[in-house]
């Protein structure tokens, strides 16, 4: 991927647009419009800021995008969308300038719009599945569906319009929600809109879960979230920060004490996992979670605002593939890191990460070791990361995850000089509800049981997200949230 | 928003402060924490022992020592200031059970955090011996609400100013060769606790410890206040913050605590600096 200038881009898809518009285009037509790529600061520029790397298309950009649609009748991408958003009628609508239509459309499946066009691996969901892809047999040059998304979300922020909810007559129930990641924001909206009185719970200081806290400023910028949330409390949620479900309340108290007649429980997948290797615990030894956390939250990447310190590093290898690892490597080239590597037991194909962050990171300068696992890590005479020793892999046959399993090479080690590690290979769920919850079943991975409707093991309780589904997406934790919180209204409105 | 209600300063470096805090009052017990953060925007979260509570008024004391940039900044609240977050109770609270002789030993700021435990001890009808240390007289806390708790007190000082001249390390051997206590426990400086937990172990003696880690969230997300406790990684602000002596590798902690170092002491500077010209305005105020 070669970065391509703003205005460059722009001033193409002048030129397209003008030639497009009006005509009549056949099939053939429209698979021979080039794909849009999306805008971003310079490479050598955007390494030294944190605003936003993405500046979304244009209008004529959108209009051109759109009209790559072939608007099939069957419509495939559909199916690959978990919130099954309507994408046809709302790219027609783009390619025709109606975008506030088109962000109606959007807005009957999806809650958060401006998030999901910018996080969502859409390439593993709507535009694996798009024909345009398939015909052109190549899934990066599928209709950008997310970022048309994104395009008419922004357009209507843009314009600073902002279209409340209506909320139904106050029914007098209560909710609690704990967490305010995705799934708890959705499930909030959803249950207030029912008319019920809804309080949300969040441990953190600040309301968003990982949207706040772990994906950084330059990939989903923070004024977005907090618009969301706001949007919530002109809706009527309360928003309880600096409160611990299990510790500053127990679940159960919330509804034997404190009159909630039903809790949603959206805690996300905050238990970073680490390797068990020898060195681990040396100095410059960090979970993602904490490194993103200093960064993001706290904004230690303002040293002359921020009190929290980040750990200064010059070489630093990132062990994962995920999108938690390009964050945290695309951070700390941000924080003036010399040398970023991600470390990588498979190869780029297998990488769970977005395509596009993987592309990011690249252009920033962050060198990829594939088919490499570090075996320890090693330490100065003051416990200090000093090296890593890693190990290279070849890729043997598929495993249960049906991935080809990375085998090890005998003898093939080699020392690779780094002094901070950040080690981002996932987070189990956080153990504290279960602990302190009697009657709250998980799984052997430590997940809540819930069914369908996201019903757990507890009367009134229902829960969603990352907790119930391990480390999974943006996406995946609304829809989730949405389903429970049509569970609990469906609840409450028989009990009337 | 969480009131101060009360300040006092206890030495030179120690104060304690009373604060609004109704829900956490509520539910805390001897052993937690909390994590307090000035402000929203660029605050940093810290940890501090509940030193106290009392549900009925909705406050908690916490005891703090001047160390760094947050906590030098906190002195300069006055009543009526109010922290911007407080999340707790964290933590496993103390195990309290009825052992027979117990000998609590507090080093410096470590007095504030084991009060509590030292009081439900002694609640739960132990036989309660306190040892408590500090560099020098000035830096002695809370000697009065130690006495009204333990059945024998013993203050140290390091420099003979006041007290005992020793190490609490010192009369902690003494009580393990005469007295047989059940257990000891130990809250202080790293390197206390860790001559503390050396101490008792030829004798066979169980020993709590409360570390003191960095911590980011005090929920168990960040792993930031990992330890190794007998060959295992724990978190400290879930599986602890309090773990047997004898098993926790404390050289790895202090390293670990030392993370930081080079952005600490540049903040720990100019706040000193800024300390004094707060410290003059107020005057000027005044
Ligand atoms: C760095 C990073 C990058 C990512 N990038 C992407 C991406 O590009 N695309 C994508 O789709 N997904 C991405 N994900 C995954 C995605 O963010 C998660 O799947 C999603 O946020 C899960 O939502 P959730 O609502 O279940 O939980 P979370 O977002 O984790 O929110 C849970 C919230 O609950 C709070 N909480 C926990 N326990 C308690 C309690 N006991 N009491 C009160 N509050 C509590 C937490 O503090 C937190 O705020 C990324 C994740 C990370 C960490
Ligand atoms: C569970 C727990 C309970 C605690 N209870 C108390 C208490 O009741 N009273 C009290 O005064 N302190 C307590 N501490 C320590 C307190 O959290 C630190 O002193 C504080 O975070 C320092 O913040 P700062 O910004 O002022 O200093 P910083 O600028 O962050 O650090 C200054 C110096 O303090 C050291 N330091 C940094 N963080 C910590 C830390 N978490 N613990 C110990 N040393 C640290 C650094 O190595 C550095 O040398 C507790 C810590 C934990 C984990
Ligand atoms: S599959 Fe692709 S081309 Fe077909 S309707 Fe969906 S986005 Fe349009
Ligand atoms: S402070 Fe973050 S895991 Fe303990």
């Amino acid at each position: 991927m070669s970065h391509k200038n703003v205005d460059t881009l722009k001033s193409e898809a002048k030129v397209l647009w003008a030639d497009l518009q009006g005509k009549e285009l056949k099939p053939k037509d429209r698979l021979a419009i080039p794909c849009q790529d999306m805008p971003s600061q310079e490479p050598s520029v955007r390494i030294r800021n944190m605003a936003e790397v993405a500046v979304g298309y244009s209008e004529e950009q959108v209009r051109v995008e759109a009209s790559r649609c072939l608007q099939c009748k069957s419509a495939p991408c559909v199916k690959g969308c978990p919130v099954s958003i309507d994408i046809p009628r709302f790219i027609k609508a783009a390619e025709e300038g109606r975008f506030e239509d088109s962000l109606a459309v959007i807005r009957e499946s999806s809650l958060l719009p401006s998030i999901c066009g910018r996080v969502c691996p859409q390439e593993s969901q709507c535009q694996e599945h798009c024909t345009v892809g398939k015909s052109l047999k190549d899934v990066n040059r599928a209709v950008s569906i997310g970022r048309i998304e994104r395009f008419v979300a922004d357009y209507e922020r843009a314009k600073g319009t902002k279209n409340i909810p209506q909320i139904a007559p106050s029914t007098g129930k209560k909710v609690a929600i704990i967490g305010s990641g995705p799934a708890g924001i959705t499930a909030a909206a959803d249950i207030r809109k029912a008319g019920h009185d809804v309080t949300v719970f969040e441990a953190f200081h600040k309301p968003g879960g990982v949207l706040v806290y772990g994906i950084p400023e330059f990939r989903l910028p923070k004024s977005i979230v907090e618009e969301e949330i706001h949007t919530l409390e002109e809706m009527g949620v309360d928003i309880e920060p600096n409160f611990l479900v299990g510790r500053t309340r127990k679940l159960k108290d919330l509804i034997d004490k404190d009159g909630f007649d039903a809790v949603f429980i959206g805690s996300g997948a905050g238990l970073p996992k680490f390797m068990h290797i020898e060195g681990e615990n040396l100095v410059g030894v960090l979970s993602a979670n904490e490194y993103l956390t200093r960064s993001n939250l706290m904004k230690a990447y303002d040293p002359e605002h921020a009190a929290t310190p980040t750990y200064k590093s010059r070489r630093v290898a990132v062990l994962g593939g995920g999108n938690v690892a390009m964050d945290a490597a695309r951070t700390a080239i941000r924080l003036g890191a010399e040398k970023v590597y991600i470390v990588y037991r498979r190869t780029e194909v297998e990488m769970p990460a977005r395509v596009e962050e993987v592309g990011h990171a690249k252009e920033e300068g962050v060198e990829f070791l594939l088919l490499r696992n570090p075996k320890r890590i090693i330490g100065d005479e003051k416990g200090r990361v000093r090296a890593i020793e890693v190990l290279s892999y070849e890729l043997g046959e598929p495993d249960e995850s049906g991935r080809r399993r990375p085998v090890p090479i005998e003898g093939s080690e080699s020392i690779l000089d780094v002094d901070t590690v950040i080690v981002s290979i996932g987070n189990d769920s956080n153990p504290l509800l279960k602990q302190t919850t009697e009657g709250l079943e998980t799984n052997k991975w430590g997940n809540i049981i819930a069914d369908e409707d996201g019903k757990t093991s507890m009367d009134r309780v229902y829960a969603g997200g990352d907790i119930v589904l391990g480390a999974a997406t943006v996406i995946l934790a609304m829809g989730q949230g949405r389903k429970a919180a049509a569970a609990i209204n469906r609840m409450l409105a028989e009990e009337v | 928003m969480n009131k101060i209600l009360e300040k006092r300063q206890l030495s030179e470096e120690v104060f304690r402060m009373k604060i609004e805090a109704p829900l956490i009052a509520r539910e805390r017990k001897p052993g937690q924490f909390v994590i307090i953060q000035k402000d929203t925007n660029y605050g940093e979260r810290i940890p501090l022992t509940i030193a106290d509570a009392d549900p009925d008024e909705g406050s908690i004391t916490i005891i703090f020592q001047t160390v760094g940039k947050t906590t030098h900044e906190m002195a300069l609240f006055e009543v009526g200031d109010s922290f911007e977050n407080v999340l707790g109770p964290l933590g496993q609270p103390t195990h309290i059970e009825k052992v027979g002789t117990v000998v609590c030993v507090g080093g410096g700021i470590g007095v504030a955090p084991l009060h509590p435990i030292a009081q439900a001890m002694k609640a739960a009808g132990n036989h309660v011996v306190i040892i408590m240390g500090a560099r020098n007289r000035e830096l002695i806390i809370m000697e009065d609400e130690m006495k009204a708790i333990a059945d024998e007190l013993i203050v140290c000082t390091d420099d003979g100013s006041y007290g005992r001249k020793a190490l609490v390390t010192e009369p902690l051997k003494e009580y393990c060769e005469s007295a047989n206590p059940a257990m000891a426990v130990a809250i202080g400086p790293p390197i206390m606790m860790k001559f503390c937990a050396e101490t008792t172990r030829p004798y066979g003696v169980k020993t709590i410890v409360s570390l003191n880690t960095i911590m980011v969230d005090g929920t168990g997300m960040c792993g930031g206040c990992r330890v190794t406790v007998g060959g295992e990684t724990k978190f400290v602000c879930v599986d602890g913050p309090e773990f047997d002596g004898h098993l926790v590798d404390f050289d790895n902690m202090m390293l670990r605590l030392g993370a930081f170092k080079e952005r600490e002491q540049e903040d720990h500077h100019q706040c000193h600096l800024d300390m004094e010209i707060a410290k003059k305005k107020q005057g000027a105020l005044r």
